[in-house]
């Protein structure tokens, strides 16, 4: 990440600020339910906030038969996000537009790596015992080393949700700041905190706060594979604590909703979400990022109807 | 120029309009002139004037409507009565038929409703898109809900007949909804006056209430003036007025309806309070704050206008309500990105703005945020008061637009004291994630909607409606159908005292002591002499101004004597009457097991005195010995009615879209000041009595003026029944004079009177001291031994105000 954004050096365990977390969940549906509605951008406004959002996907596959064929393809529409021809058309040709990473499981690091090599375009790489993070701490920090080894400069961390659960702050803490400690200087850190997996908002907000404490670059939703993944709920619940964080400490976290958002629509809610709660620099690749693959396409698709005043097929638009 | 280059950069919000078109073609279709909807067909006589609709947002001439006269209000009223006879005789079923087509056919319209409304009224479109044409049609179609069940669940009720009805131009959609939809759905038909400003969606309605097939003169629709109102509320036969506005026109129009025979029911001002705890989940509470004084730029009744924040979090609270507010957009109503359109009308903005000044100049901190504004418009920023204090004009007063103030408190006793320490009543929201807080102090703000962690939430299946100044009559739920039925046995009122032109109440009441009456034979015989005195605080009192009244027999003998009471004695009574829920525990608090149980034992005393009263009614009354009987007997069973009532009234769950609870609570209408019927001295006095004690009020009885031995030995059955001291008083005297001062009394919250017609002018008239409740006879006979007419419903209604209280739920 090439980002002006200084890094957090997280603070130490505020127990008195954690345990005094206080979300309703009827309110925080009630605001997500309308601010949708509240925040809509139309025509080159629009257009605009889509191409943003372009930049700021981590473009992502994380499965099982994820192979170096699957992963360079991947990485060769990183690098192309968007047909060059509309790219003319839309004016930005010379912006270098590209996604924020690409994100990929640690076996598949090399491979994104090579495919990517001069593009700029940083790796990130899952870790810690993705998606589960049941696997004993040694192997979960291990696969961190081995990541950055192997040339990820983002790592995506999964929390151990028993923490959380069981109200263990000081072991969450310890924890993510392991992490941390292990990420280093070499690779930004995302904390996924796998909210499908917490038990209430309030827990979300507990677990982000602690999260940022241990220095976390970034917060993130969901691994993708909860039943739940990112929801504006839960999201709005961490921007806040994002912005609590930044009001107390002067540190700015950045923000990763993943899993589940599919169309441009949903992009547009989230960047009203970020614009609203937090300010236009969290709408950026360094402090904004959006986990997701079947995105890019709607993306692509609703702005080519921005450009011809045509609804686009979905194969006349270059697969990822 | 910009290039989307640069808004890439920039990331900025940018225009996103909803068309016009449609509805520019809608009022090109009608030449832009529109006349008044009558018998489902345009009329506009010749020779009419009109009146130009204005977009608020533009300043561009929407239309010209008709300005309705006199000769129009009664052919508008005309048409409803004709109507009248058939659509009351519709069933249920059918009538539920076309309020469902109704429903269906405003969805169908929905977006030329919403934009519409939106040009007419400067609200945003986000708001009439997605608030006031939903509920418009969610009323429709909760009261085809009723339509189709009056029959059963409201056999002992009919319609009241023709319902002139004046909204205001805040919501003039949802307000005709909560208007016309339970009217007809009772078999009740309507005139309808839309408010001057905002005139065009009502006559849209019209026309789609006429594509729904609704028949001729269940719906008229005139557009006026202020004085096209007055020919309404005042036409004679119309049988009941429905209004929502401010306490000033509500105060006009209780005065025009006094003493006619017409319901009234009315939908007031407001100055409600969001009360922030510390344990609030402070963000949502600022994002309830917006809900509560930025939806329809703060152009609300219920608005949530005076912030209450514990003090310990004020601050906190503040930064982040600021911060909030500099994220507000102001601008073109029919613009989908934007929060707060236009002010409906350059006068309301000069009013606006005035308080905004008078805020500073009493030393309030005035913050708008840095945010554009267009460059024309009637558009004001989201406005925030700090560093005032409750005594500042700012904050008792209604502003009716964005306009916020704000105090702190250090405690929930105080917090609820100050959320009380205003004339209104109309709504309130309590923010905290402390449930025993939470509901606490739901249940102590005097309002007829509290919030929890919630703000200007609403729903058909909840009535809305204010205590105190805010006015009275719900509108919605099942408790919104009470405004538009009778009772089955009773006739309109038709009462035969016309006030005069210069109708004084300075004369009415006016009473100079009484004197000696004379030799009494019955008295003679050196009896030991029994005068009772007054029953105030639980204990007897000589009268104050220390005058005693001559109790005469049928045939003018003196049967006894009691008090003269003056205005102090009504005073003392009503203090005592406060004092009784001061209490610990208030008799309000109290539960209905203990009330129920004090009743019983008032029936059991009663009725170990039986023959004694019996004596006593025959000798005041000369009626039979087995009349007498019959009167003590069924007052007792009347005792043992609302023993069984104590606990069995005190309200329902509201089947809102709300996921959580909404509890309608009956709560007591606080102290009631009750002026008995001459008729049955004592079933007269335990019928208005039990009632109102049993569901927590307190009470300042003036018995039978004729007749008042009967309430006078009452005492010492209230004396050997534990009903503690204050919850009922009673005064004896001359029954207008007391009275008089009961209803200009500004902390007696509702009068009932079943004296004369002229009386019951005068309490209607005077009720407007403080909008109090009232409840009159206008001099017409009632069976008191009647059941039906003398116990019940009917009673148990205007013993109580309900409260909706919305608890969301969910962790």
């Amino acid at each position: 990440m090439q980002s002006p954004t200084p890094r957090n050096p997280g603070t130490p365990l505020d127990l008195d600020w954690v345990l005094a977390a206080h979300v309703n969940k009827s309110a925080v549906e009630r605001r997500t339910a309308t601010l949708p509605g509240r925040r809509t951008v139309k025509k080159d406004w629009q257009a605009a906030w889509l191409l943003r959002a372009v930049t700021c996907m981590d473009l992502t596959t994380l499965s099982g038969d994820d192979t170096p064929g699957r992963v360079k393809r991947l990485c060769a529409k990183a690098r192309q996000p968007i047909r060059p021809d509309m790219l003319e058309r839309l004016g930005v040709k010379d912006e270098k537009i590209t996604v924020g990473a690409v994100c990929v499981y640690p076996s598949r690091v090399k491979d994104a790596v090579e495919a990517l090599k001069g593009t700029g375009i940083p790796v990130a790489s899952v870790a810690t015992g993705f998606p589960a993070g049941q696997t004993p701490l040694p192997q979960r920090i291990a696969e961190i080393e081995q990541a950055i080894e192997a040339g990820a400069r983002e790592i995506d961390v999964v929390i151990s949700r028993s923490h959380v659960l069981t109200g263990d702050w000081k072991s969450l803490y310890n924890e993510i700041k392991q992490f941390r400690q292990t990420c280093g200087e070499a690779a930004h850190m995302k904390t996924i905190l796998a909210t499908g997996d917490l038990a209430t908002l309030k827990q979300v907000q507990q677990a982000s706060l602690v999260a940022m404490m241990a220095g976390s670059d970034f917060i993130k939703t969901s691994t993708g594979k909860e039943a739940v993944n990112a929801t504006l709920e839960v999201s709005l619940v961490m921007v806040r604590a994002i912005r609590e964080y930044f009001e107390r400490t002067g540190h700015k976290i950045g923000f990763k909703p993943a899993g589940g958002i599919n169309s441009a629509k949903q992009a547009l809610a989230w960047q009203a979400l970020m614009k609203e709660e937090l300010g236009d620099e969290w709408l950026m690749p360094d402090l904004f990022r959006i986990g997701a693959s079947s995105l890019l396409t709607d993306l692509e698709r609703q702005l080519y109807h921005y450009i011809t005043g045509h609804y686009a097929a979905k194969h006349h638009m270059p697969m990822g | 120029m910009t290039t989307l280059l640069d808004l890439f950069k920039s990331m900025d919000y940018g225009p996103a309009p909803e068309s016009p078109a449609a509805v520019n073609a809608w009022l090109d279709d009608h030449k832009r002139k529109f006349g008044l909807f009558i018998n489902n067909q345009w009329v506009a006589p010749k020779g009419g004037k009109y009146y130009t609709s204005y977009n608020p947002a533009t300043g561009e001439a929407l239309a010209d409507t008709f300005q309705a006269g006199q000769k129009d209000v009664d052919a508008a009223v005309a048409a409803a009565r004709a109507a009248f006879g058939a659509w009351s005789r519709v069933p249920g079923p059918a009538r539920a038929r076309h309020l469902y087509a109704i429903a269906r056919n405003i969805q169908k319209h929905s977006r030329l409703l919403a934009v519409l409304e939106s040009m007419d009224n400067g609200k945003p479109i986000r708001e009439s898109r997605d608030v006031d044409v939903p509920l418009l049609a969610r009323h429709f179609f909760y009261y085809a809900g009723w339509a189709q069940l009056m029959e059963t669940e409201l056999a002992d009720y009919q319609p009241v007949g023709v319902i002139g009805q004046i909204i205001p131009w805040n919501f003039p959609l949802m307000m005709l909804a909560w208007k016309i939809a339970p009217a007809i759905a009772m078999g009740n038909t309507v005139v309808l006056k839309p408010a001057s400003y905002t005139r065009l969606s009502a006559l849209l309605f019209a026309e789609i209430v006429a594509e729904a097939g609704l028949p001729e003169g269940v719906v008229n629709i005139i557009t006026g003036s202020s004085s096209a109102g007055s020919m309404i509320v005042t036409h004679p036969d119309v049988d009941k007025i429905a209004f929502t506005g401010s306490t000033d026109v509500g105060r006009t129009l209780r005065r025009q309806t006094a003493g006619s025979g017409k319901k009234i029911s009315l939908e007031l001002g407001g100055k409600s309070p969001v009360v922030v705890f510390e344990d609030a989940d402070l963000d949502a509470a600022v994002e309830g704050v917006v809900d509560a004084i930025w939806f329809n730029q703060g152009q609300v009744c219920c608005a949530g206008s005076r912030l209450l924040v514990q003090e310990n979090v004020a601050e906190k609270f503040l930064r982040k309500l600021k911060r909030r507010m500099g994220k507000m957009r102001v601008g073109d109503p029919l613009d989908k990105c934007i929060d707060m359109g236009a002010l409906v009308d350059q006068s309301q903005w000069d009013t606006v703005d005035y308080w905004t000044k008078m805020g500073a100049k009493e030393g309030g901190e005035v913050f708008q945020p840095d945010i554009p504004l267009p460059a024309k418009g009637q558009f004001y920023k989201p406005t925030l008061i700090t560093g005032l204090d409750p005594a500042a004009a700012t904050v008792q007063e209604e502003i009716f637009g964005p306009v916020l103030v704000s105090l702190t408190f250090r405690s929930p006793e105080e917090a609820i004291a100050l959320a009380n320490n205003t004339r209104y009543g109309l709504a309130a929201s309590v923010w905290s994630d402390n449930i025993n807080l939470a509901l606490d102090v739901a249940s102590k703000v005097k309002a007829g909607a509290v919030w929890v962690n919630g703000h200007n939430i609403f729903d058909a299946a909840a009535g809305f409606g204010g205590y105190r100044e805010s006015g009275f009559g719900r509108e919605g739920g099942r408790e919104g159908l009470f405004e538009y039925v009778r009772p089955a046995w009773m006739p309109r009122p038709r009462p035969d005292f016309v006030p005069p032109a210069d109708a004084d109440a300075g004369k009415w009441g006016e009473h100079i002591p009484a004197r000696p009456a004379g030799p009494s034979a019955a008295r003679a015989g050196g009896r030991v002499d029994r005068t009772p005195k007054m029953y105030i605080g639980g204990k007897q009192v000589r009268p104050d101004g220390a005058y005693t009244l001559a109790v005469l027999d049928t045939g003018g003998q003196v049967l006894g004597q009691v008090g003269d009471g003056n205005r102090k004695d009504i005073r003392d009574a009503v203090e005592a009457a406060h004092a009784a829920h001061l209490a610990k525990p208030g008799w309000a608090m109290r539960h209905g097991y203990n009330r129920s149980q004090i009743l019983y034992f008032i029936a059991e005393n009663l009725d170990a005195r039986n023959a004694e009263f019996v004596k006593r009614i025959v000798e005041m009354t000369g009626c039979t010995k087995k009349s007498a009987q019959a009167e003590v007997d069924t007052s007792v069973e009347r005792l043992f009615t609302y023993a069984a009532w104590a606990d069995k009234y005190g309200g329902t769950i509201q089947e809102t879209t709300l996921r959580g609870i909404t509890v309608a609570v009956n709560e007591p209408m606080g102290v009631i000041g009750i002026a008995c019927p001459d008729e049955y001295p004592l079933l007269g006095f335990v019928s208005l009595m039990a009632p109102a004690i049993a569901r927590g009020n307190t009470v300042v009885m003036i018995p039978s003026q004729r007749f008042p031995l009967s309430a006078t030995d009452f005492y010492q059955v209230l004396d050997t029944s534990d009903v503690p001291g204050g919850v009922v008083n009673i005064v004896t005297g001359d029954r207008d004079h007391l009275t008089k001062t009961l209803v200009q009394h500004e902390d007696v919250d509702a009068v009932w009177y079943f004296g004369s017609a002229e009386g019951s002018y005068h309490v209607e008239d005077e009720s407007t001291a403080n909008m109090k409740r009232t409840w009159v006879g206008y001099g017409l006979p009632r069976d008191w031994m009647d059941r039906e007419q003398g116990e019940g419903h009917e009673f148990l209604h205007e013993a109580t105000q309900v409260k909706n209280i919305w608890v969301p739920t969910g962790e």
